[in-house]
């Protein structure tokens, strides 16, 4: 089996979830320049809400092809997130939003405790197994394999992505959304309302990261209160990486950390004599973020943040 | 003005007396698990006090706090306890006695290290946004955690998971804390127990931390802090060195980490990953905020609260925790409070349940 090329697979696929969430996390800072903590949690959430509403179709509408319930069970998880979202945006950080940087951002990663705590109650603390909706087979391409779920992640991230940049770069919401992370006061005065596009961006971000939370169980098959903290740090290093604020550099810097990850986590044990093994792969994100910030602090492809001042 | 000096006085002499007095009678019910958890709170106030200096004072968010209070741990773990001489012939060649460091030695030490850990870990970060300080720090207290967890192969450092035990006690004047000291003259006797004898050395460095934070607080650099506080540009404008100011913020916040780290790791008599979670940052994070943000009596309330809370709850939540098969586990209900009380108190009272009387007015804009 070619090792190499296998890491590749399973680094893109990886890096294409990290994307979803960091376009969450780059969007909502380039606007209101805050660091959502909480954004991991709506991942979460997504991938909780659709476990339970698989479960539950999978026995009422027991003859529905999988993929059916599977699309459904995203598309309410896409709706509750959504709702959740806007919900903790609207109570949580609203009100804190002329207040100084540190005020919402312990909000935030209280939120982040918050919705853990209250998964953890409502689905109790044990990790349960998330049924695979999709053909297991493995389909070997050249000396390497990839799962149906697999190729599904690339393909559904790319068509998201596609559906993204038209929204962001041809619709009007889109255009607000640009002007108002440009300077929310000038486009304020343009006729914007910048508590709308701020909502809507809380929204969108939720969308990508139900998805995202759909995927990550479907490739790992399992779900746990926990599940979202650490893809969503590493979503915003990937964020950082790419230039914060920047959503191209979001989906850049998300495929480059995934790809790293897995490459790191393949050859680290060879590369240091078995001094180092694979669990050490949490770490590399942040070394990458420390490596950013020292070298190239403006991410890859350059910030893009709103003035705040 | 002669009686409120008297008044004051008094004040002071009652808190002192009831400080010294609290652990006699604690131990007076017959089990020292009472003075335990006080002792545990008392590291958890010392510990506030230092998280303080950073997001009190300088208003920048650290959420790895508890990984300089690891590095102290560790440190004294490993240079006072069998283990590097058990694991590695050449020391035990050079330490045929096993090695001892002295406690107050590796205070010094552990502190300069947790200092210039948070000086170089801080440099690359602060030069740029503050609030990536709060993702640093995080992905930093996770980096020490997984290596104190995996540096048990190849080569046996950290002993791993199963942490390091047989750690020295204090000894103090000749006498080993971990042993209870009796004082007696002729017939009359009194002994101490070693969690009371640790009691007050704990305090006696949570008094010391309290004096250096409130000389912090009034000196030049303190009002400094705060200016960047509330305002950086404006602060900058005002020709303060914004980063070196932050930077000193945040040294001197891990000093106190570690120095606390040393104290844990003698007073439990062994260091064990799991004590370094996420979890207990945060948990440090609130209780600064919940008692009122750069207040010395607040955050001390606040860490007094927070961690008595899981006591009073071990005896409060029982029937809950039944009525509700065991899903508000007093644990996971004490997670539940301290989440909440982070979004209500910053939502409510950004100033704290007892909040500075002067400071912190744009902080509750």
């Amino acid at each position: 089996m070619d090792v190499l090329l296998q890491q590749i697979i399973n680094g893109l696929v990886l890096g294409s979830m990290y994307a979803l969430v960091a376009l969450g996390y780059t969007m909502v800072y380039g606007i209101i320049g805050l660091i959502n903590f909480a954004h991991g949690e709506v991942l979460m959430v997504g991938a909780m809400t659709s476990w339970m509403l698989i479960g539950w179709m999978a026995e009422a509408w027991a003859g529905l092809p999988n993929w059916v319930i599977l699309l459904i069970a995203t598309l309410i998880a896409m709706v509750v997130c959504a709702a959740l979202n806007f919900t903790i945006e609207k109570l949580a950080y609203r009100p804190l939003r002329n207040s100084p940087r540190l005020a919402p951002l312990i909000t935030a990663i209280g939120m982040s405790l918050l919705l853990q705590t209250l998964a953890m109650i409502i689905w109790a603390p044990n990790p349960k197994s998330y049924p695979s909706m999709l053909p297991r087979d493995p389909i070997p391409i050249g000396g390497a394999v990839i799962s149906v779920t697999q190729i599904v992640i690339l393909a559904v991230t790319a068509i998201t992505l596609a559906l993204l940049m038209y929204l962001v770069n041809r619709t009007n919401l889109g255009r607000a959304m640009r002007a108002t992370a440009e300077n929310p006061r000038v486009a304020a005065l343009m006729g914007i309302k910048p508590d709308v596009v701020i909502s809507a961006t809380f929204i969108i971000g939720a969308m990508l990261a139900a998805i995202a939370g759909v995927m990550w169980a479907s490739n790992y098959g399992t779900v746990q209160h926990a599940m979202g903290f650490m893809p969503g740090l590493k979503a915003f290093v990937a964020a950082v990486m790419g230039g914060i604020g920047n959503l191209a550099g979001a989906v850049v810097g998300g495929i480059a950390l995934g790809l790293i990850e897995s490459l790191g986590a393949g050859y680290l044990g060879k590369l240091t004599g078995g001094f180092l093994g694979s669990q050490y792969q949490d770490i590399f994100a942040f070394i990458v973020l420390a490596l950013v910030l020292t070298l190239r602090p403006s991410g890859l492809l350059g910030e893009r943040v709103a003035d705040r001042a | 003005m002669m009686k409120t000096t008297f008044g004051k006085f008094a004040v002071y002499l009652a808190v002192a007396i009831g400080l010294i007095a609290l652990p006699l009678l604690l131990q007076a019910t017959g089990s020292n698990s009472w003075v335990r958890i006080v002792d545990m709170a008392l590291l958890y106030v010392l510990l506030a006090l230092g998280l303080n200096i950073v997001v009190g004072y300088a208003g920048l968010l650290d959420l790895g706090f508890i990984a300089f209070f690891a590095v102290g741990a560790y440190l004294y773990g490993l240079l006072a306890s069998p283990h590097l001489t058990d694991t590695f012939a050449f020391m035990a060649e050079h330490f045929p006695n096993g090695l001892h460091m002295n406690f107050w030695i590796v205070m010094v030490i552990a502190g300069f290290v947790a200092g210039m850990t948070g000086l170089i870990l801080g440099a690359p970060v602060l030069k740029l946004r503050g609030d990536y300080l709060a993702i640093v720090t995080l992905g930093f207290g996770e980096i020490v955690r997984i290596f104190m967890l995996n540096l048990d192969r190849p080569i046996n450092i950290t002993n791993g998971p199963k942490g390091l035990i047989n750690v020295d006690a204090v000894t103090v004047f000749g006498h080993s804390m971990s042993q209870r000291l009796t004082v007696g003259f002729g017939d009359w006797k009194f002994t101490f127990e070693s969690v009371t004898l640790y009691y007050y050395l704990i305090l006696f460095f949570v008094l010391m931390a309290i004096l250096i934070a409130h000389r912090l607080q009034d000196s030049r650099i303190g009002r400094a802090w705060m200016a960047i506080r509330e305002d950086e540009i404006a602060a900058k404008a005002m020709g303060l060195n914004t980063r070196n100011l932050k930077l000193a913020a945040f040294g001197m916040s891990a000093t106190f980490g570690g120095v606390s780290g040393v104290l844990f790791a003698s007073f439990m008599r062994g260091v064990y990953p799991e004590s370094f979670v996420l979890m207990e940052s945060v948990m440090v994070v609130a209780m600064v905020v919940l008692g009122g943000l750069g207040h010395i009596p607040g955050v001390i309330l606040g860490a007094l609260l927070l961690a008595g809370l899981p006591e009073v709850l071990r005896h409060v939540a029982g029937p809950l925790t039944e009525l509700t098969n065991g899903r508000l586990a007093p644990e996971i209900l004490r997670q539940l409070l301290i989440a909440v009380a982070m979004v209500t108190v910053m939502l409510m009272r950004p100033k704290g349940l007892w909040p500075s009387p002067e400071h912190g007015k744009s902080l509750a804009k």
